[in-house]
């Protein structure tokens, strides 16, 4: 007699009781990912935390090593979104390596849902925590590098960052994927990701130049801000087309 | 279409030059238990990878309950459930919150995650986040887990690892008999020659990634099984 006829069952749920075979809507399923990614984010305060301390130690290294009280123009915006963008870097690397390195990976793929919403969820995380890293870095720079606060340019400086948060979330998204299963995930992230993510760094600091300028603080050209959009609209399209394509084996 | 749960011919998988598995035939008729036998490297793990579609064939056929590897993938998923050696559960999380969190994925609903919680004696400590939890108890919420969504096939890498006595009372049922009362159909990986014969309708040895053996469990001793570690 083998040892499950020694069992009387413990449960008898239907199938359509549990829902077995039902594929649950994207949106469901993004919010699921989505929790989970920022519940394990707070547990385990990997990602923001570092990054914003590496962009706060960054500014006061620059304060120092430029030796000047203040900074404005072209040199600002190249400061603020170098720091910016090497600061995504630590939360690119670590977006996927939870779930490479605890089966999440394995999980999502056996369940009956759109791998698209692990690409969604996983660019919202990665926006979420770039926002948060600007509520604390933006500051920081104003009182460590700026001469004066930001004033009317502020609301323009958002939509410029917004732009490039969501080239930086897409594209870092599409690399951490792609690198999560290799041996030197560390390195290759920020090896693919810099390059692609250059054109943005040059939109970003091109829109947000005019914005720093202190004498006279101009919106941004619209020509750079919609080249910051077209950029996210197709590396977003890119990531979406091949995304499945790195999840498989 | 085949009444067969698995029907796999030829199966070929190479890790680089090599193969892991290596022209490896079999099949199983719905609600039967098929165990795997086979020393350390003998390509169980890897067999179990390929029909949770995890993994693709290199060469050969493989059929998972009426849908062809890999092309029909997407038919599958959802309709199996898998054990592995790693839980595949978020060490940060709770056992509740790992199981809802899949409960989500499966489109199951949550008040199964408190059943199924309680049906492994885990629910006092539900709260807890696993990585405070000993392995044999993150091995019954895997086991939990792995039954959410009461999947029509279960693939098991030694699902009584870690656990005691106790703890195998309750999670052998969960595992052996569906949501409908019906025996599961299985694939079990183990390395225990009486348990894993007690359990088979029907049993493969792996040597080296090949087929040493493939028989009905009736007309197998254990001595067999045990020459396949030697």
């Amino acid at each position: 007699m083998n040892v499950i006829e020694r069992q009387a069952p413990a449960l008898h749920s239907s199938s359509a009781d549990v829902g077995r075979a039902r594929q649950p809507r994207t949106r469901l399923v993004v919010g699921a990912l989505l929790r989970k990614e920022l519940l394990v984010e707070l547990r385990t305060l990997q990602s923001v935390p570092g990054m914003s301390l590496f962009a706060l130690s960054t500014f006061v290294v620059f304060h120092f090593a430029l030796n000047r009280n203040s900074v404005e123009g072209d040199l600002a915006a190249g400061v603020l979104l170098v720091t910016l963008l090497f600061a995504a870097m630590l939360g690119v690397n670590r977006l996927f390596v939870a779930d490479a390195d605890q089966g999440g990976f394995d999980a999502f793929l056996l369940a009956p849902v759109e791998r698209t919403a692990l690409l969604i969820a996983k660019t919202l995380t990665l926006l979420a925590y770039l926002v948060v890293l600007e509520l604390v870095a933006v500051p920081a720079f104003g009182l460590l590098l700026l001469g004066s606060p930001l004033g009317p340019a502020l609301p323009w400086l958002v939509v410029t960052l917004l732009l490039v948060d969501l080239g930086v979330a897409a594209i870092g998204t599409l690399v951490a994927a792609l690198a999560v299963h290799t041996r030197a995930r560390d390195l290759l992230g920020p090896l693919l990701s810099l390059p692609l993510l250059v054109p943005i760094v040059i939109g970003g600091a091109r829109a947000v130049e005019p914005l720093l300028t202190q004498a006279h603080r101009t919106a941004p050209a619209i020509r750079w801000l919609l080249t910051l959009g077209l950029y996210d609209l197709v590396f977003g399209l890119i990531a979406y087309a091949l995304f499945d394509f790195l999840l498989e084996d | 279409m085949s009444d067969a749960a698995l029907l796999v011919q030829g199966l070929t998988r190479r890790y680089g030059e090599r193969a892991a598995l290596e022209d490896v035939c079999l099949s199983l008729p719905r609600e039967r238990t098929l165990v795997v036998f086979g020393p350390n490297g003998a390509g169980k793990t890897t067999l179990l990878r390929v029909l949770a579609t995890l993994l693709r064939p290199h060469a050969g056929s493989v059929s998972v309950l009426g849908s062809a590897l890999p092309a029909q993938s997407w038919a599958v998923r959802g309709r199996l459930g898998m054990l592995a050696h790693e839980p595949l559960l978020y060490r940060e999380l709770t056992a509740r919150e790992n199981l809802r969190f899949h409960a989500r994925l499966h489109g199951v609903r949550e008040a199964r995650v408190e059943e199924l919680l309680e049906a492994v004696a885990m629910g006092s400590r539900a709260s807890e986040p696993l990585r405070t939890l000993s392995r044999g108890m993150v091995q019954r919420v895997a086991v939990a887990r792995s039954v959410l969504h009461d999947p029509e096939l279960l693939l098991l890498d030694e699902p009584y690892a870690n656990l005691d006595p106790a703890a195998v009372e309750l999670v052998a049922p969960l595992i052996g008999v569906g949501g409908d009362g019906r025996k599961r159909t299985r694939v079990i990986c183990s390395h225990d020659p009486s348990g894993g014969l007690a359990e088979a309708d029907v049993v493969l040895g792996l040597r080296a990634g090949r087929a040493a053996l493939l028989r009905a469990a009736d007309q197998v001793d254990p001595d067999e099984i045990v020459g396949l570690y030697r």
